[in-house]
């Protein structure tokens, strides 16, 4: 029921329309991933999926921001059920253990939902990618990866900001990225980020 | 007196009803008599017209019949999908976010609260003096010059048009008129009939025998014929419900010719904004239906012009 609300509530304050240009109804595994502008991201991602592909669509989150407080806490393990991982120590074998615990946490079930920038982007404009999302697809070639571009978050909640104003956005769900496992680390990164900017211009 | 035991009130209200009755009839029989691709879009549009008036129309007549806190709280809410629009197209920046949280969370509710409590002399001023100041000084304080001018105004005019102008309409509901005590309702409902009347009759007209356009370069769908044969029509209609206003037959039509042509200029200026962002309706991110803005464009400057008329030559 509170995710039924949180997802109604962030909608109409988000004055959210939303494109689909892949299957909404399909229930296979998938990893859903957006441009980064602004703490309502994942949030609106989560409420624009019906509501039973949005019951196994899990957010990437930081452990540090979503452990502490009792809310957070109910909110990250209860409704978002956020697959929450350690941030700080930028090594690469802490890289590797966060890209294999979202892997293994996906079990056969679950989809995720991904920020491959990183960081959020002040001026809406997509950044380059980190490599994490290659690591993930090499490790779970059986999943589908969603590019999802979201429009005008940066203005309704940008970064530094603590309080929305009521703008209208879209969310737009790309079609699946077709993969074949060949590409190499730069051009895998380049497709992936090309089809979301691609999004950008759907009307 | 409650609202239904005044028999003006009652008619006005089932005139309008029988008048939608009658459209929807028409519409269908018409879905059922055209056959061409061109005309069946028309038909479509019109019939979505109809359907859109059927819940502006319920909407409305129940909010007024409820009472004065829900016809005011009806146009908060309008205002504030207006203002959404508005925002949403207009080029702010982000030194804009905290001016603009003002005005939706502060500035709206405040304007409407004015008018529950009906402190006329604050209303009137709060968002052209008070607020113009105010909130271009939040805007400095963000320190960010690129393009101040612009954005202080398009967030001073989103206020004008989409709060400011639109409150009058339930401000109506604060004029104390000698011997049309409880009856404001009525002029409520005088000023909306009219202002949608108007754009129907326009349309008509334009459709049948327009001809020579208005302004080709801001919209192409308004000619001479329409604007003159529709604004003609409304206002012998208007002068026709006389009964149910505080005017005299000839002032109700002069009243209704006002209110027609601001509501024409009305149309056209919110055009030429949507032209100048280069798109065709405010709601143009909801598919295949106009926004709130598309709706009100032409109440939006009829209602303070009509407010103020009302005011100074018929209240105490």
């Amino acid at each position: 029921m509170i995710a039924a609300m949180l997802a109604g509530g962030s909608k109409l304050l988000c004055g959210a329309s939303v494109r689909w240009q892949c299957d909404p109804t399909a229930t296979k595994q998938r990893i859903y991933y957006g441009n980064h502008s602004s703490h309502l991201d994942f949030i609106m991602i989560w409420s624009a999926l019906p509501p039973r592909l949005r019951a196994s669509a899990r957010p990437v989150a930081g452990r540090d921001y979503w452990e502490r407080g009792a809310t957070r806490k109910y909110l990250a393990g209860r409704v978002f059920r956020a697959v929450l991982i350690e941030r700080g120590q930028a090594t690469a074998a802490s890289a590797r253990a966060a890209i294999e615990q979202m892997a293994r946490e996906m079990g056969d079930r679950d989809s995720l939902i991904v920020f491959p920038e990183g960081t959020r982007s002040v001026n809406g404009d997509i950044g380059p990618f980190k490599s994490g999302i290659y690591h993930l697809a090499q490790l779970r070639p059986d999943v589908e990866l969603v590019p999802v571009y979201l429009e005008n978050l940066n203005r309704i909640l940008p970064k530094g900001e603590s309080l929305p104003v009521p703008m209208m956005s879209r969310v737009i769900f790309g079609p699946p990225l077709t993969a074949d496992g060949r590409d190499d680390k730069a051009a895998f990164l380049a497709k992936a980020r090309g089809a979301l900017i691609q999004l950008k211009d759907t009307r | 007196m409650t609202m239904f035991e005044d028999r003006a009130f009652v008619a006005l209200v089932g005139g309008v009803l029988a008048l939608l009755v009658v459209a929807s009839i028409a519409g269908w029989m018409l879905s059922r008599r055209i056959t061409s691709e061109r005309g069946r879009a028309t038909v479509d549009n019109i019939n979505a017209r109809i359907r859109a008036w059927w819940m502006m129309a319920l909407i409305f007549v129940v909010a007024v019949v409820t009472g004065r806190v829900v016809t005011i709280l009806l146009f908060t809410l309008i205002s504030f999908l207006a203002l959404r629009e508005f925002v949403t197209l207009a080029p702010t920046r982000p030194g804009d976010h905290r001016a603009l949280f003002w005005s939706f969370f502060i500035v709206t509710p405040l304007q409407y609260y004015l008018i529950w409590i009906e402190w006329y002399g604050l209303f009137s001023i709060l968002i052209p003096v008070w607020m113009s100041i105010f909130l271009a000084t939040r805007t400095t304080l963000a320190g960010d010059t690129e393009h101040f001018l612009e954005r202080t105004a398009i967030n001073q005019w989103g206020l004008m048009i989409c709060v400011y102008f639109i409150s009058h309409v339930p401000a109506l509901l604060m004029l104390a008129i000698p011997g049309y005590e409880h009856q404001n309702a009525k002029l409520m409902f005088f000023l909306v009939l009219i202002v949608q009347l108007s754009d129907v009759l326009q349309f008509v007209w334009g459709k049948s025998i327009g001809r020579r356009k208005v302004a080709p370069t801001i919209s192409p769908n308004k000619t001479w014929e329409g604007a003159i044969g529709g604004i003609g029509c409304t206002t012998l209609i208007g002068a026709a419900l006389w009964w149910a206003t505080p005017f005299a037959p000839d002032e109700a039509g002069m009243m209704a010719l006002v209110i027609t042509v601001m509501g024409f200029a009305g149309g056209l200026i919110m055009s030429a904004i949507k032209r100048d962002r280069g798109v065709k309706d405010y709601g143009a991110f909801i598919e295949g239906h106009g926004g709130m803005l598309d709706r009100i464009d032409s109440l939006c400057f009829a209602a303070p012009v009509y407010f103020h008329l009302t005011r100074f030559f018929y209240a105490m």
